[in-house]
């Protein structure tokens, strides 16, 4: 079953069209790796997923996307509540100036859970949730920004998995990270396969080969190719694809 | 090269000169309120002159106590504190995250006017339209009082609050806000729970540089609160500062009076300190 569904969606930036006609259904419970060149519209396409795209004057947006049946645009949905089911990581770990503890709390506190027992709850479902528990049980009160960039990320992730998404949008959550920080983000993201949507953009080809089931392949703002990732790499339906992945050009 | 050289050690010993000359003048203006400062308390006693709560200096037996003037100072400071911070803050998370582009640059530029406008004006609109209002709306015989002072340093400080405010608000890294965004906050729960949070030694900073601009201000509270040694016992009372108590008199003092001038100089200048050395302590801490 398809947790979203785009149809022939286009967005520009004021004059600069950066998405081309984008149809792709995005797979529950399974990790969606998006690749492609730099600037071909992979960030533009994620945020537009949960409307995060809707802050930067000038945007426009066509076409339709769905997120279990209903239409993100519509004037029912109240954006923030969308936020809460599809979260994000960002590329650069961002953690709050405040505790770990807080951190995490952020969220369901905005959400209007005030009960201390339940929080503490959350707090520590999360940070399992994000295989960090153990690193950090003893510090939650310490500051997060005093964590290593491989632990923030993690807390990062945690932080969107307390409020309950159904679907974490990723993007290039292991840029700024080194190697076994980046596998065990990798390792973690398989695990949350088996609750959580997840959509990944990737520059790293052998990243989305280890860990996606999906891939699609973006090229100067067009979905050139969308499939599971073993049959994109392994036979490429486009030369593009093809040429992208054997390392011809990008 | 060796010109050059030359030219290098010259220009560097002018630059040394130029700020030795600087700090040179702070250490002398130290130096001199503290020698011309101490001879008049030693003689009215340090606790007669700061805790003394008549001032009649060319009285036939004269009192030189001070305490009026302090308490107004630290009154009129407090209650312009207590409107300006609010309205402040407020205006600033405006700017800095709410207002459109235009917007803010309009409201900037008149912020900066307002900070342009010298304190003999405000002093003057003071008197004109607030210290009269004043007197109708609250039908009291002198509207030239402690709350007519304290408006008008309200509105004097707002700039300095506004724009210190503004410039920590809009330091926030995005990033904070976008994370916070992304969890389903509205954006003014983002700006409230996270940006201003992010932003709290800058905006307490600018908080301590508005205290310190309301207690050194002299002319334009001069104008508006009438001017007379009163304690400050309500809000319509006529009263005059620890500045203006220095400013009023100077000109036709001597003797003893004039060295209890000094004296009271040195007190305003010892909280001047005091207050910077608040702000110099909440701006180290926002370097960290
Ligand atoms: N806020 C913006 N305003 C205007 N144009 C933008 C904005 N953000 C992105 N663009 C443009 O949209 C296009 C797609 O950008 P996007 O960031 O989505 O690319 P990307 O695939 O994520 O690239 P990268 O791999 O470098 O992150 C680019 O041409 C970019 O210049
Ligand atoms: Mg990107």
């Amino acid at each position: 079953m398809s947790m979203i569904t785009v149809k022939d969606m286009c967005l520009w930036y004021g004059d600069h069209q950066a998405l081309h006609h984008i149809n792709i259904e995005i797979p529950e419970k399974s990790i969606t790796a998006f690749i492609g060149p730099s600037g071909c519209g992979k960030s533009t396409f994620l945020k537009t997923l949960n409307r995060m795209n809707d802050l930067i004057p000038g945007v426009k947006i066509t076409g339709d996307i769905r997120y279990e049946g209903t239409d993100i645009f519509s004037r029912e949905v109240d954006v923030n509540n969308l936020r809460k089911k599809i979260g994000m990581v960002f590329q650069k770990p961002n953690p709050f100036p405040m505790s770990i503890y807080d951190n995490i709390a952020y969220g369901p506190r905005t959400h209007g859970i005030t009960n201390k027992v339940q929080l503490d709850e959350i707090v520590e479902s999360a940070l399992r949730g994000a295989a960090i528990w153990d690193e950090v049980k003893d510090r939650l009160k310490k500051n997060a920004l005093g964590m290593s960039g491989g632990q923030q990320q993690r807390l990062c992730i945690a932080r969107a998995l307390a409020v309950q998404p159904k679907i974490l949008l990723m993007d290039e959550p292991t840029s700024a990270l080194d190697p076994i920080s980046t596998s065990r983000i990798e390792e973690l993201v398989m695990e949350l396969k088996e609750k959580y949507t997840i959509v990944m953009v990737t520059h790293n080809m052998q990243q989305a080969v280890r860990v996606s089931d999906y891939t699609a392949f973006f090229l100067l703002g067009e979905l050139v190719e969308f499939g599971k990732t073993d049959d994109s790499f392994s036979q490429p339906q486009d030369k593009r694809t093809e040429d992208y992945i054997t390392g011809r050009f990008g | 090269m060796k010109k050059n050289q030359l030219m290098e050690k010259a220009i560097h010993g002018l630059f040394l000169v130029l700020g030795l000359i600087t700090v040179g003048c702070v250490l002398l203006i130290t130096v001199y309120l503290v020698i011309s400062g101490i001879p008049a308390i030693r003689e009215i006693g340090l606790i007669d002159f700061l805790f003394g709560k008549e001032w009649a200096s060319t009285a036939s037996e004269p009192k030189y106590g001070i305490l009026p003037f302090i308490l107004t100072s630290i009154y009129g400071t407090t209650g312009a504190i207590l409107i300006g911070v609010p309205v402040g803050f407020m205006t600033a998370v405006y700017l800095s995250k709410l207002a459109s582009p235009k917007v803010k640059s309009v409201m900037q530029s008149a912020v900066s006017l307002l900070a342009g406008i010298s304190s003999v004006v405000y002093g003057l609109v003071g008197m004109l339209v607030l210290v009269l209002g004043i007197r109708k709306f609250f039908d009291v015989p002198d509207g030239a009082s402690l709350l007519a002072a304290i408006i008008v340093l309200a509105i004097m400080i707002l700039p300095s609050i506004i724009k210190m405010s503004v410039t920590a608000l809009d330091a926030v890294p995005k990033e904070y806000e976008d994370a916070s965004l992304a969890l389903g906050a509205t954006p003014i729960e983002t700006y409230f729970k996270v940006s201003v949070p992010a932003a709290k030694s800058g905006i307490a900073a600018a908080v301590v540089l508005g205290v310190g601009r309301a207690i050194g201000e002299a002319m334009a509270v001069m104008m508006v609160a009438g001017n007379v040694p009163n304690m400050p016992d309500s809000l319509f009372q006529s009263v005059r500062f620890l500045t203006t108590a220095v400013s009023s008199e100077m000109a036709y003092s001597s003797g003893l009076q004039q060295q209890a001038l000094f004296s009271i100089a040195l007190v305003l200048f010892l909280f001047i300190m005091l207050i910077n050395a608040t702000l110099n302590f909440f701006l180290k801490r926002e370097k960290e």
